[in-house]
């Protein structure tokens, strides 16, 4: 049994390293494809976390979303974004540390949230979480939080053709 | 430590298993592509090594082995490099859930055919990759080409997939082939049938929607560059891809392994080529669309399609 629990040990030291490592290329690297394909392997090490606490539902769905459809739409941005081949100014202080205290502040107001709550193991809660309950949950007791959470994309959706449509005009103009 | 033993011992059987499987297939895949192609051209095809050059492809393999690797002066060699494995990683994973026969399966996971898509959008990004790590603009082009366009034809993918998913009540593959012990889904859901093997045949890049490495205008796109072994590992995750759409067309529409007489194994193989010939006569019958032909069929038909026949088939599962 011990060999088991040193076994989910590795693994989970893996997924650490690779979400961790993923984070430093898509922070700290001077080439924007770069930073994406390290955005994406810290979105796989995450969907690896997900997988590791038993819920592949989730972990499948981070893969589906975040590698395949997010990182692919970040690609695409880049694609028509200023040419990849010319050199880059380099970063400015005080962006650089806008930014720090951005993140910060979300790691200091994410690190009291996990310390204030009161975490139930697994086994004592004793819940279903099938898909079908995660389903249920989403059309029923967080059905506030789902609607919020299209309403965001929805904006967002708008915002990008309202771009769009500005950008066509002032070509033909 | 027999656990570990055990574990150690499925998953190294299963890999083995699956590369042979994935090697044969392409092998046999390839004779097959140059053999359909010949005889709706008119002609014999290959016939001088093996019978009825069925041994062409060995030594054409035995040919790309040989060859060197070329990597590009100016090429992002590490990106490159990665590229290949990329395409190819996800491919494997894919077979872990496919059920060749009611006791030939490595897992029945409860995310099964979950897991197919997930990893399947993984070989975007490789595309992207080597695309992007050439530095070749030729190649570029192909790999831009082929992100729009799985960007619109993955969309009507899953939401076909979903019609029949919400119809069954279950992400397993084998609880999906259960569902289909007297009627094959294929009955219920034409439409959806037609929408996943036209959107599968984008999906694996095939003609007519090959834009992406369409041959007389991109040199053959994202794979320009790379020789010998690295090449290779890209055409035996096509053709891989191609076995898994349409094992996975197999499962959802038509019964999976079932069938009369004959082995469950046999059946199921039998469905896959079948499937696999018709989208090889697909591609030597159509001519290459366009690409806003391309772009203009995936979200101005597919998609809305797709998603009225979703909508049907929850009213007619409420209903009844």
């Amino acid at each position: 049994m011990s060999g088991f629990f040193t076994l989910a040990n590795l693994s989970f030291l893996l997924i650490l390293t690779v979400t961790f490592g993923g984070a430093l290329i898509a922070v700290a690297g001077r080439n924007i494809f770069h930073n994406v394909l390290g955005l994406a392997l810290s979105l796989f090490g995450v969907a690896g976390l997900y997988l590791y606490l038993n819920s592949p539902f989730l972990a499948m769905m981070q893969i589906l979303i975040y590698v395949g459809a997010i990182c692919i739409a970040i690609c695409f941005a880049i694609m028509l974004s200023e040419p990849l081949y010319l050199p880059r100014p380099p970063r400015k202080p005080a962006k650089l540390a806008a930014a720090g205290l951005g993140a910060g502040l979300v790691y200091f107001m994410l690190s009291m949230l996990v310390k204030k709550t009161d975490w139930v193991a697994a086994p004592v809660r004793g819940t279903d979480w099938s898909i079908a309950t995660i389903g249920h949950y989403l059309l029923t007791r967080y059905a506030l939080i789902f609607e919020l959470i299209s309403l965001i994309l929805l904006v967002a959706m708008l915002g990008a053709i309202v771009n769009a449509r500005a950008g066509r005009g002032s070509a033909e103009s | 430590m027999q656990f570990l033993l055990a574990e150690g011992a499925r998953i190294g059987i299963s890999l083995i298993g699956v590369i042979g499987l994935v090697s044969i297939n392409a092998l046999f895949l390839i004779w097959m592509e140059r053999k359909v192609s010949a005889h709706i051209q008119l002609r014999p095809g290959p016939m001088e090594v093996g019978f009825h050059g069925a041994l062409q492809t060995i030594a054409d393999a035995l040919k790309l082995i040989g060859k060197e690797l070329i990597t590009p002066e100016d090429a992002d060699k590490l990106i490159y490099l990665l590229a290949p494995i990329v395409m190819f990683l996800p491919v494997l994973v894919s077979f872990i859930v496919i059920p060749f026969s009611p006791t030939l399966l490595i897992r029945d996971l409860n995310v099964g055919i979950l897991l197919i898509f997930a990893f399947s959008t993984m070989a975007v990004l490789a595309i992207l990759m080597a695309g992007w790590s050439s530095n070749n603009k030729y190649s570029l082009l192909g790999a831009i080409r082929s992100v729009a366009q799985t960007i619109a034809y993955e969309i009507p993918l899953l939401i076909t997939a979903m019609s029949v998913i919400i119809m069954v009540g279950s992400l397993k593959l084998t609880d999906i082939v259960a569902y289909q012990a007297t009627v094959w889904n294929v009955l219920f859901q034409p439409l959806a049938f037609i929408l996943f093997i036209i959107c599968g045949t984008a999906e694996t890049n095939r003609a007519p929607f090959d834009i992406p490495e369409a041959e007389s205008e991109l040199v053959a796109g994202f794979h320009t560059e790379y020789s010998g072994m690295r090449f290779a590992i890209f055409f035996l995750a096509e053709y891989t891809n191609m076995f898994i759409v349409s094992a996975v067309a197999t499962v959802l529409f038509l019964g999976g392994w079932r069938g009369p007489i004959l082995p469950p194994l046999v059946w199921f193989l039998l469905k896959v080529y079948a499937i696999i010939f018709l989208m090889m006569w697909f591609r030597w019958t159509f001519p290459r669309l366009r690409f806003d032909q391309l772009i203009t069929l995936g979200w101005k038909i597919l998609i809305p399609l797709s998603l009225a026949n979703l909508i049907l088939t929850a009213l007619a599962i409420k209903i009844f």
